[in-house]
């Protein structure tokens, strides 16, 4: 075990874990923000997606010892209302069925336009393959994504 | 006027009455009342009491309105259409209706399970009766408070108006009045013309929880002092546990506890969501989810093959066989076992003298392989269980089946059993079967403490209840007019035939045998999004393409004129679909997708099917890029009757030819002696989002039939226009899924 002190969402937090404990399961288990879901565990799934910095990761590949004081968010952080772009274009589409993987969506779905701000529907298919949808909306994310976009620019 | 009878209401409100005492309001404070909810009031203004109108719904003073949905939500979106049926009756401002997830009452209501695609359908009369009821109340109650005849009321978006006077009242005016109306034994609900809820696009009410990442689902229930357990089941189909050294992993930090569980006992008469065929787990309990999975890593158990047994499955003896079994030898068997072991199960006029007569036999085999459900929240649940009560909370389709299931093993009262629902990652059929409900109940027992139960995604994957492996034989004969004589569907599986003999083409062909077979496994299987229908539906889409093309005809007009026949004059009887309706999915995908003008490039394939009572035609057009075939776009025509929620509807229809198409062409489950060789997403495909069509166009016939289900109808025929389009596209037909690596099998 040893102490860490990250920093998710603009906020301290001290965790007293053993050190390869994967973030995911900091998040989930030690800081009760379960808004980051477990689908995998060896990030072929994307559930687990947060950021690091301004890039997208699998919080369930990445050991507590070697986030140090790197910038995490997470779903909680994306935005202080919940009025994100992303997460408004998410709710004008109405994408979701089940949801599970809708966060991880958001976050792969949020850094992709960081960094690419008009992204074309080939690179959005890409940026988007490691996401599994099992309920199948896969058209839905696109349009969301396309309409944030919009959103970002015209903001 | 539809008038229709309260029975449900009834009795709801006279639990209601009972709980407050002779019949006075039941109020609650908004404090005490459901947490969830708060949120989605944050905009509205919180009434000071509710009053419990009936077990659906209770109204705040100021007219804000909880509506209760009484269905589990797997993601077909139950819980914001149920709720509006009722809204709908009870003619309020969809705004001011607020939500909850209701509690498992089997009382008040009916069918509080999500399967079979018949949560609207099945609900449709009590939804609109519960709301219905209450605005009769509510103008019953105004009624008597100014003084007028209770015919002269009407209702508008919540408000009671009395033209005549001019008088008016919003509902949480008259609520608590309302409360004390005796419930009205006949009330008249809506004509379709005047809905306003129904019929129009309301979105998600767990939209802004999902995008902001509340905690929603099973998996993320947490109290404080909860442990989490793991359970490792055996590695293979015909093991069982042997023995298992618990000492060293004890030791491991964090870790509580290591023992085994008999999940049901012998003596224990399983109901069929009771499927499993591991019933003695080991248990690692502990502080955190990594703790616990780094200690079930380090867990040393010997397990060792079962001879056959037999088990009391609803209430019926059932031998289980012994054996590792392969996935080799189950195309072995597919392939050979149908021809000694099928049974007849529907035979019209002489179909053996006309394939013997025929001058020509069309015969084509097709197989799919065993699925694992994977939702995307794992298996999980919470239990707490104390001497005389138990706690359950998380994701289960059967909460009503599965409450008699933890009773009878725990030997509590089925009243001391709590079980909450929770919002679903996922269901597909999985989650009808809640042995894991069992598990978390017994552990919990054991080491006396609130608990949740994870299976890791390798554990849910390997578990089982899996979709059947199937195999179907089709044969047409044909005059040498190329007119077709008779048709023969020999279908089967492991462990169970995926044949529907009185469904289309039945009815519509003079000659026609179907035949049923099945070989036993140990192998356990379940449910699967459109059960039987996933497999044989697109079995015979593929079918009727190749015997359409081989009479010349057009695939689409050869269904056409096969179902005019079997609307005017059908062939034997208990033909399950109504040919006219049938045929009207086919015009509508027709017309909406431009079949008969071709479109250089692009190849289509037509399906259509009926299933859960709803009816679905699809084309879907592919187009060859650098010599690989991509799905551009499909067309989608369903009848369900009315269409409560259009966008949710044909949301759930994009999905399910999502999961369709990915299911046909690239899933599959194979073992190796009785070991999975799939156990996560690397080796398990699952349809990505680049595979995914570029566009999904779905169109709802318009009609005021009572509306039917529409979680599983799309999913079925979508494999039939993958295969159909295939074909087009490159020349060659697939008749095994997954067609990506598609086997090479005889027949």
């Amino acid at each position: 075990m040893a102490i860490y002190n990250l920093n998710i969402n603009g906020r301290s937090a001290e965790v007293d874990v053993d050190p390869a404990t994967p973030l995911l399961w900091v998040l989930r288990d030690h800081l009760k923000l379960v808004g980051t879901k477990f689908g995998c565990g060896i990030s072929q799934c994307g559930a687990c997606t947060v950021h690091i910095g301004d890039g997208a990761v699998r919080s369930c590949q990445v050991p507590v010892s070697a986030v140090g004081s790197q910038e995490v968010t997470t779903i909680e952080g994306l935005s202080e209302h919940g009025d994100h772009p992303v997460q408004q274009a998410w709710l004008e589409v109405d994408v979701y069925q089940c949801g599970y993987c809708q966060a991880g969506q958001i976050m792969q779905a949020s850094a992709l336009l960081k960094n690419n701000p008009d992204p074309s529907d080939e690179e959005i298919q890409a940026a988007m393959n490691g996401n599994i949808c099992r309920c199948g909306t896969y058209t839905r994310i696109r349009k969301a994504i396309k309409l944030a976009a919009e959103k970002a620019q015209n903001a | 006027m539809t008038r229709i009878k309260t029975t449900i209401g009834r009795r709801s409100f006279i639990k209601s009455s009972a709980l407050a005492g002779g019949g006075l309001m039941l109020g609650f404070s908004w404090l005490a009342s459901c947490k969830r909810t708060e949120e989605a009031v944050a905009v509205l203004e919180m009434p000071e009491e509710w009053f419990e109108i009936n077990g659906f719904l209770k109204i705040g003073d100021n007219g804000v309105v909880t509506i209760m949905s009484p269905n589990p939500e797997i993601g077909q979106n139950v819980k914001t259409s149920m709720p509006m049926i009722v809204a709908e009756e009870l003619d309020v401002d969809w705004n001011k209706v607020v939500v909850e997830q209701a509690p498992l009452n089997t009382d008040i209501f009916t069918r509080q399970l999500a399967g079979g695609s018949q949560s609207i359908r099945q609900g449709w009369d009590s939804l609109r009766m519960a709301g219905a009821t209450a605005r009769e109340m509510l103008k019953e109650a105004a009624a008597a408070a100014w003084g007028v005849p209770v015919a002269e009321i009407t209702t508008k978006e919540g408000m009671l108006l009395h033209e005549a006077s001019g008088k008016s009242a919003g509902y949480g005016e008259m609520a608590s009045a309302a409360v004390q109306i005796e419930v009205p034994e006949e009330v008249e609900l809506k004509e379709i013309a005047d809905y306003s809820i129904i019929g129009t696009s309301r979105k998600n009410v767990d939209g802004s929880k999902i995008v902001t990442g509340k905690p929603l689902y099973g998996i993320d229930y947490q109290v404080d002092g909860m442990l989490i357990a793991m359970v490792a089941h055996p590695p293979a189909f015909g093991m069982k546990l042997k023995s298992f050294d618990a000492d060293g992993v004890k030791a491991m930090p964090g870790i509580k506890d290591v023992f085994s569980i008999e999940v049901y006992p012998k003596d224990y008469e399983k109901q069929w969501s009771d499927t499993t065929v591991y019933d003695e787990l080991v248990v690692v309990v502990g502080n955190s989810t990594w703790e616990v999975m780094k200690a079930k890593e380090a867990l040393k158990a010997q397990w060792e093959p079962f001879e056959a047994y037999e088990d009391a499955y609803q209430g019926a003896a059932r031998t289980v066989p012994g054996g590792l079994e392969s996935t080799s030898g189950h195309y072995e068997k597919l392939m050979t076992m149908g021809a000694e072991l099928a049974q007849t199960v529907r035979k019209d006029g002489d179909p053996e003298a006309a394939f013997k007569k025929a001058h020509k036999i069309l015969e084509r085999s097709y197989s799919c392989p065993f699925l694992a459900h994977n939702t995307m929240e794992p298996m999980n649940f919470f239990a707490h269980v104390t001497a005389d009560e138990a706690k359950l909370v998380g994701p289960i389709q059967t909460p009503e089946y599965m409450e008699k299931s933890v009773a009878g093993v725990l030997g509590l009262p089925l009243e001391k059993i709590d079980i909450q629902m929770t919002r679903q990652g996922g269901g597909f059929g999985r989650r009808l079967y809640g042995h894991f409900l069992v598990e978390a109940a017994l552990i919990s027992k054991k080491i006396n403490a609130p608990v949740k139960l994870v299976y890791s995604r390798e554990d849910d994957m390997s578990y089982g209840i899996y979709r059947p492996a199937y195999y179907a034989t089709y044969r047409a004969a044909f005059d040498k007019d190329n007119n077709l004589t008779a048709f023969h569907v020999r279908a089967g599986g492991i462990p169970e035939s995926p044949l529907f003999a009185n469904r289309f083409p039945a009815g519509a062909i003079d000659n026609y045998l179907a035949e049923g077979w099945a070989v036993a496994s140990n192998i356990s299987v379940g449910a699967f999004r459109a059960p039987r229908s996933n497999f044989i539906a697109g079995a015979e889409q593929s079918f009727l393409d190749e015997v359409a093309e081989e009479m010349g005809k057009d695939p689409i007009e050869m269904r056409l004129e096969w179902l005019r026949k079997a609307e005017q004059n059908p062939v034997g009887e208990n033909n399950d679909y109504e040919a006219a309706r049938y045929a009207g999915v086919l015009e509508l995908v027709r017309d909406k997708a431009n079949w008969n003008t071709e479109v250089p490039g692009t190849h289509r394939g037509v399906s259509a099917y009926y299933c859960h009572n709803s009816y679905v035609a699809q084309i879907l057009d592919m187009k060859v890029e650098n010599g690989a075939p991509s799905v551009d776009k499909v067309t989608c025509a369903i009848d369900c009757g009315i269409v409560v929620n259009p966008d949710a509807a044909t949301n759930m229809a994009e999905g399910g030819i999502v999961d369709g198409i990915g299911h046909a062409m690239y899933s599959e489950m194979t073992f190796s002696e009785g070991k999975p060789d799939q156990t996560n997403f690397d080796r398990y495909r699952l349809i990505r989002n680049s595979e995914a069509p570029k566009e999904i166009d779905v169109h709802f016939v318009d009609n005021k039939i009572d509306p039917t289900g529409l979680g599983e109808p799309p999913f079925p025929p979508i494999m039939g226009a993958v295969a159909n389009a295939l074909y087009r596209a490159t020349g060659k037909r697939h008749y095994h899924q997954p067609f990506s690596k598609e086997r090479i099998l005889k027949g």
